[in-house]
């Protein structure tokens, strides 16, 4: 339906149901959109969909990268199939890459070599591959890390939480599998590894690698199987659990920061059309722009100086991609444990740094929710997000869990770091055994501290106000700072989060003295621990308070006197 | 809208707030205030908008116009022109999309927020009783509650269902037994006369022509009559570390005694610990370092592990020489090569004291 060029001024518009059906949106319903609305409802989703609030905040920007880097994926992975041949079988290479000609190699690695050197664009779009991949396992994590320290994933998000660790685990296995792919002499080294760790598992290890491999390793099924688990199988997962991740963010809405009207029963942000429709779709193009860049700047897995596999030569310094470093650190630097039992061999020198340490990287985090609502007993929906000082103990923890990462991570590259720093490779590796566990103790500790810190001064700021920069001298020679007030906004802010009761231990009998059903509601070891969660934090002022320090405030400069904080433990009394 | 939703009313977050909520508050953006900062804006989007079809074109040109080998010199790095140019001009023309867009939003587009109320995640009660009602009606429909054979007997039809499922998968690869084990990953080509190759050109290795210190990496001669998949199973167990070392500055136990040529031993390449190929040897101590996880191995003390995560002693291979002086193995490995695995009788692999 088209619009009028003209419209008589004379006619006061929207009076005549007919004028009314001129209106722009009217033209739009009546138009393609009527014709498809006369068969999807398109209209009703619109008019909640269209108006939706979004939060702003650069911290929810990480998932995005996430999101975008495996569209990415996707784009550029469907190139890659049009050339890749996914085969084992032995071929003389004749390409143009004349440093190869005449060398026996699989199929696979002469394909890759030809997307590389004969293809036009095919060397960018590889890159553009691999470089996605490495952002795309580095943005769910940094995705999963900011979710985890504001508190995301509490009631009603815990499915969602849990979706996002099966994303991240599988994100693994693909980035794992596809680089697998070319057979060039680094990726032949990591499934040997991975042979290594296959038949480590106790009982059942050799016959998982005689059915992954279809044999002996390497054989020549790894590649294709690979290839199946990598563009299809792990992929396909992938979209379903994506989907079903954005299909739950949009029905739970977006969790906000504190702040001026932001409430537990509100969403305030930007409306989806059409600012942050041209927000995230501006944010997904900046993204793909920045991985072509660097797909076309930055090179990475040059697979032409490495060379096909060749199961008697491997590079020294040779590492996996990032994502795997934490698993390589801690192959790396477990002592040689093995059992030789009754004609078996129990290799805990690889079991446990492989698959345990895997294991506990998916299951601690899967239960993290779990045991945090067990701890606090909180049944209520979180739609506030915490700030990190809030909730010193989960922060500690998470930080205590990240250095943990950290250190196994850098024990990846011990060789690297003897020679770059020129130290014995021995000591680094035995120096390392004892960081990975005292690193996150002392990480907890000094988080917590700071944590403390920094909610103390949350309190001193909307007590007494900010630093103004200007020292004042007394009458009596004494001098103190002047203190400017802070906002309302910024007092909100920083007083609006809640702050829970620790649970106690139920009495196993009820008023009337009758013994209750079911035994105890509340152990003791739970109300302890619900104890020293609750009360790890310095309790925000009350109104009293802050009137009193606003009025005292006036005198403040005469007075020149200096505040006492409270103590933790006078605090926690509050 | 009440965030009432909680079926445990003891937990519900009752608001706290010593400082009541001021409520939200905008502040009027640069571009809104100032016209001509608006106007600036609006010129700023369109010329970047107009950058995109001139770097799509020149993407095409690139394409087309400059030949893939071709290549450029710049800051004393070599690039192929071809690539680099492809790159540039796709990357800057998607970016320029997304700076565009995001310009746009944030200095043109109006920039108040919109307030939703949200909804409890949870269905309203009454929305779970009539789910519960209907669900009643329709068990009560299917029978099941009054013939129970039928839902156990469907559970268990589709249950029993999943082992032909898993057996298809029965033929992955062969089955590991013991007899499979023998002829796989406990053997490998070496056998009694099987001459010791160069492993980059297959030159026969002579004992009189290796000086004590050096290391050479060999394979079977018998290796290089395979191709494909075969030959490379079997490089993956075969591979050989010759060294010589003084004979006075080692240990050889008594049960090893005739397994070397004049401080000639011959080890296994391939770490214990996951299989790499173990390459980095220190003529002074005699250590053998692998690159991958840094085991380390003392081959003048029968390849015991000194450092790192390797639990077993490499492998050692028994040669001899044939007429002409040339080196050859006595027989395959004693034991299995490579990772360890399960089923692998590790009681026999040498320890440090054994004699």
């Amino acid at each position: 339906m088209a619009k009028p060029t003209n419209v008589d001024p004379e006619v006061p518009q929207g009076v005549s149901p007919e004028k009314a059906d001129t209106s722009l949106a009217a033209s739009a319903a009546g138009g393609t959109v009527g014709w498809v609305d006369d068969r999807v409802p398109v209209s009703g989703f619109g008019r909640k969909a269209l108006r939706k609030a979004f939060p702003d905040h650069w911290s929810f920007l990480l998932g995005e990268v996430a999101l975008y880097s495996f569209i990415i994926l996707l784009l550029t992975g469907v190139f890659l199939t049009i050339w890749f041949k996914p085969s084992m079988a032995e071929i003389e290479y004749e390409g143009t890459y004349a440093l190869m000609r005449g060398i026996p190699m699989s199929e696979a690695f002469a394909s890759t070599l030809e997307i590389s050197f004969d293809i036009r664009g095919g060397l960018l779009i590889r890159q553009i591959h691999h470089w996605a991949a490495i952002l795309f396992v580095a943005a769910m994590i940094a995705h999963m890390l900011r979710v985890f320290f504001t508190g995301a994933f509490r009631k009603p998000r815990e499915l969602n939480w849990l979706i996002g660790v099966g994303l991240l685990q599988l994100g693994m296995i693909e980035g794992f599998a596809g680089y697998s792919l070319p057979d060039d002499l680094l990726s032949g080294t990591g499934l040997r590894f991975v042979d290594g760790l296959i038949r480590s598992i106790p009982i059942v290890g050799t016959w998982a690698e005689f059915f992954i491999f279809g044999g002996e390793f390497p054989g020549e099924l790894v590649i294709p199987r690979l290839y199946m688990v990598h563009i299809l199988l792990i992929p396909g997962l992938l979209l379903a659990l994506v989907s079903a991740h954005m299909a739950l963010l949009v029905y739970h809405k977006h969790t906000h920061f504190p702040g001026p009207g932001r409430k537990q029963t509100n969403v305030v942000g930007q409306a989806l059309f059409p600012v942050y429709a041209a927000k995230a779709g501006g944010f997904f193009f900046i993204v793909f722009g920045v991985t072509i860049l660097m797909g076309a700047l930055m090179q990475i897995n040059p697979v032409w100086l490495y060379g096909p596999y060749n199961p008697a030569q491997v590079t020294a310094g040779s590492q996996p991609d990032w994502y795997m470093g934490f698993v390589e650190g801690a192959i790396r630097i477990i002592p040689n444990w093995e059992w030789h039992l009754l004609g078996t061999t129990w290799s805990w020198n690889i079991a446990l740094p492989g698959l345990g340490l895997m294991g506990l990287f998916a299951i601690l985090p899967a239960i993290y929710p779990f045991v945090e609502a067990w701890i606090t007993g909180d049944k209520s929906e979180h739609h506030i997000l915490d700030f990190p000082r809030n909730a010193p103990n989960r922060t500690a923890f998470g930080v205590a869990a990240m250095t943990c990462y950290g250190l196994f991570w850098l024990s990846g590259g011990n060789d690297i770091l003897a020679t770059q720093f020129g130290v014995s490779l021995n000591q680094v590796t035995e120096v390392m055994r004892v960081l990975v566990f005292a690193g996150p103790v002392i990480a907890f500790i000094v988080t917590k501290r700071i944590c403390l810190s920094l909610q103390r001064r949350d309190h001193e700021r909307v007590l007494h106000g900010s630093s103004s920069g200007v020292i004042v001298r007394q009458p009596d020679g004494g001098y103190s700072e002047a203190h400017a007030p802070i906002t309302t906004e910024e007092a909100f802010t920083l007083t609006q989060h809640h702050e829970p009761a620790a649970l106690e231990v139920a009495p196993e009998t009820d008023d009337r003295g009758v013994r209750r059903r079911g035994g105890k509601q509340v152990g003791s070891l739970r109300a302890r621990l619900s104890r020293w969660f609750a009360h790890g934090r310095i309790a925000k002022p009350t109104a009293e308070e802050i009137a009193e320090a606003a009025h005292h405030g006036d005198h403040e400069l005469e007075e020149g006197d200096v505040h006492e904080l409270p103590t933790e433990e006078e605090a926690a009394t509050h | 809208m009440s965030l009432d939703t909680s079926h445990d009313h003891s937990h519900v977050n009752a608001p706290d707030h010593p400082v009541p909520d001021p409520g939200l508050h905008e502040e009027e953006r640069y571009t809104d205030a100032d016209e001509r900062a608006g106007a600036r804006a609006y010129r700023q989007v369109v010329g970047i908008l107009a950058a995109i079809p001139v770097l799509a074109i020149a993407f095409v040109v690139a394409y087309f116009a400059i030949p893939i080998d071709a290549t450029l010199h710049i800051f004393g790095a070599t690039m192929k022109a071809n690539h680099l140019l492809l790159g540039l001009t796709l990357g800057l023309g998607v970016l320029a999309i997304g700076v565009a867009l995001i310009h746009w939003s944030r200095t043109i587009m109006g920039d108040e927020e919109v307030v939703e109320y949200r909804h409890s995640a949870a269905s309203p009660a009454d929305s779970r009783e009539e789910a519960a009602e209907k669900w009643a009606i329709g068990v009560e429909q299917s029978g099941i509650g009054r013939r129970k054979l039928l839902g156990t007997g469907l559970a268990g039809g589709v249950g029993i269902m999943l082992v032909p499922a898993v057996v298809l998968l029965a033929d992955m690869g062969p089955w590991p037994t013991a007899e499979e084990r023998k002829k796989t990953i406990e053997k490998t080509i070496w056998a009694p006369g099987v001459p010791i190759v160069n492993d980059v050109n297959q030159v026969p290795l002579r004992a009189s022509d290796i000086a004590v210190g050096q290391l050479i990496n060999a394979q079977p001669a018998t290796l290089f009559e395979l191709h494909g998949a075969e030959f490379q199973t079997e490089k993956a167990k075969s591979s050989l570390i010759v060294v010589r070392m003084e004979l006075n500055s080692i240990r050889i136990p008594t049960s090893r005694q005739d397994w070397h040529v004049d401080g000639i031993l011959a080890y296994s390449k391939i770490c214990t610990h996951v299989g790499c190929p173990i390459s980095l040897w220190e003529q002074q101590t005699h250590h053998l370092l692998c690159p991958c996880h840094q085991s380390t191995f003392d081959l003048g003390n029968s390849g015991v592990v000194v450092f790192g995560p390797a639990a077993r002693s490499l492998p050692q291979l028994p040669i001899t020489t044939d007429a002409q002086g040339y080196l050859i193995a006595r027989s395959d490995f004693t034991v299995p090569v490579g990772p360890s695995y399960f089923e692998r009788n590790s009681e026999n692999d040498f320890k440090e004291g054994d004699d």
